[in-house]
C-alpha cells in the first residue's frame, strides 16, 4: 500500500499545487539554457549536411517540435485515462493543461516541415502518410480543446474530452511508424532508432539538447497551467485560503 | 565554427535563409507565446481566487 502513497499525494490538489510550484522554475530555467545552447550548437557550430547543406538546420526546430507534440499527446491521453478510470480530478486538469502547448507545436512541426520540404522535395505539402497523420494529430488537439470549451459543466467537459484524447492516441504510433509502413517522402528516423543514430556528434548533441529543452519547456507549461486549473477548480477549498493568504503568494 | 567566413554568410544559410530563418522564428515565437499565455492564465486564476476570498472573508470566515 505504501508504494501508492505518491500516487494519492499527487492526486491531492494541495500537494499537486505545491509540487508544481516548486518544480516550475527548474524546468523553466533548464529549458531556457538547453534551447539557447541547442540553437547555438545547431545553427552556428554544427557542420552543414553533405546532401542538404544548411537547409538541414531546420531539423533543430522541426524534430523537437514533432517530439513535443507527440509526447504531449501521449501524456494527455494517459492523464485523461487516469482521470476517467480513477475519477481523479487532477489528472483531468493535467490533460487540459497539456493541450494548448501540444497543439501549437503540432502546428510548428507541420509548418517547419513544409518550409523544409519546399527546397528539399520541391513541394510545400504532399498527402503522404507521415504528413497526413501529423495533420490529424493537430486536428485531434483542436477537437479536444473545442470539445472542452463546448461544455459549461466542467465534469462533463473532462469526461467527454477524455474519451476523445484516449481514442486519438492510436494515431501516435501511426505517426511514428508511418515512414516504415508506407512509402513516404519523409526521411526515416535519424535519432530514435534501435542502432546508432545516423549523425556525427557535433550535429547530434545540439539536437539531443533541443529535445531535452523542449521536454523541460513542456513540463514548465504543464506546471504553470496545472496550477491555474487547480486554482479555478478548488474554488472554495480551505487549503487554498491558507496557501494563498498565509504564503507570500 | 570555421564554416562561416562572415556574419553575412551565416545569415545567408547557404542560400536557404528563406526557409531556415522563418522556421527558427516560428519555433521561438511559439515558445514565447506559450510562455506568455501560461503565465497570464495562472495570474488570472490567482486574481480570481484572491478576489473570491476577499468577498468570502467579509461574510462568514
Amino acid at each position: 500500500m505504501a508504494t501508492w502513497t505518491w500516487f494519492h499525494q499527487l492526486g491531492s490538489p494541495p500537494h499537486a499545487y505545491r509540487i508544481a510550484g516548486r518544480f516550475a522554475p527548474w524546468f523553466g530555467w533548464g529549458a531556457l539554457l538547453c534551447i539557447v545552447y541547442g540553437l547555438f550548437g545547431g545553427l552556428v557550430l554544427a557542420p552543414p549536411d553533405y546532401q542538404q547543406k544548411d537547409a538541414f538546420r531546420i531539423i533543430y526546430v522541426h524534430a523537437p517540435a514533432a517530439w513535443l507534440s507527440l509526447s504531449c499527446y501521449t501524456a494527455m491521453a494517459v492523464a485523461a485515462f487516469v482521470g476517467l478510470v480513477w475519477r481523479m480530478k487532477i489528472a483531468h486538469a493535467a490533460a487540459a493543461a497539456l493541450a494548448p502547448v501540444g497543439a501549437s507545436f503540432a502546428f510548428v512541426c507541420l509548418a517547419t516541415g513544409s518550409l523544409w520540404g519546399r527546397p528539399m522535395w520541391g513541394t510545400w505539402w504532399e498527402w503522404d502518410a507521415r504528413l497526413t497523420s501529423q495533420l490529424i494529430l493537430l486536428f485531434l488537439y483542436l477537437g479536444y480543446m473545442a470539445l472542452r470549451s463546448a461544455h459549461d459543466d466542467l465534469q462533463r467537459a473532462d469526461r467527454s474530452s477524455a474519451v476523445l484524447a484516449i481514442v486519438g492516441v492510436v494515431n501516435v504510433p501511426i505517426i511514428h511508424y508511418s515512414v516504415y509502413w508506407w512509402n513516404s517522402l519523409h526521411q526515416g528516423a535519424t535519432v530514435m532508432k534501435a542502432d546508432r543514430p545516423s549523425m556525427p556528434a557535433e550535429m547530434l548533441v545540439p539536437l539531443l539538447v533541443m529535445f531535452l529543452g523542449f521536454t523541460l519547456f513542456q513540463w514548465w507549461v504543464l506546471c504553470t497551467r496545472l496550477r491555474a486549473e487547480i486554482l479555478d477548480r478548488e474554488r472554495n477549498a480551505r487549503w487554498l485560503q491558507t496557501e494563498l493568504l498565509d504564503g507570500a503568494r | 565554427m570555421n564554416q562561416w567566413a562572415s556574419f553575412g554568410e551565416w545569415l545567408a544559410m547557404g542560400g536557404y535563409a528563406a526557409y531556415v530563418w522563418p522556421s527558427v522564428g516560428l519555433a521561438i515565437g511559439t515558445l514565447v507565446a506559450n510562455m506568455v499565455m501560461a503565465r497570464r492564465r495562472h495570474a488570472k486564476a490567482l486574481q480570481r481566487a484572491l478576489r473570491r476570498m476577499a468577498i468570502d472573508g467579509n461574510g462568514d470566515a
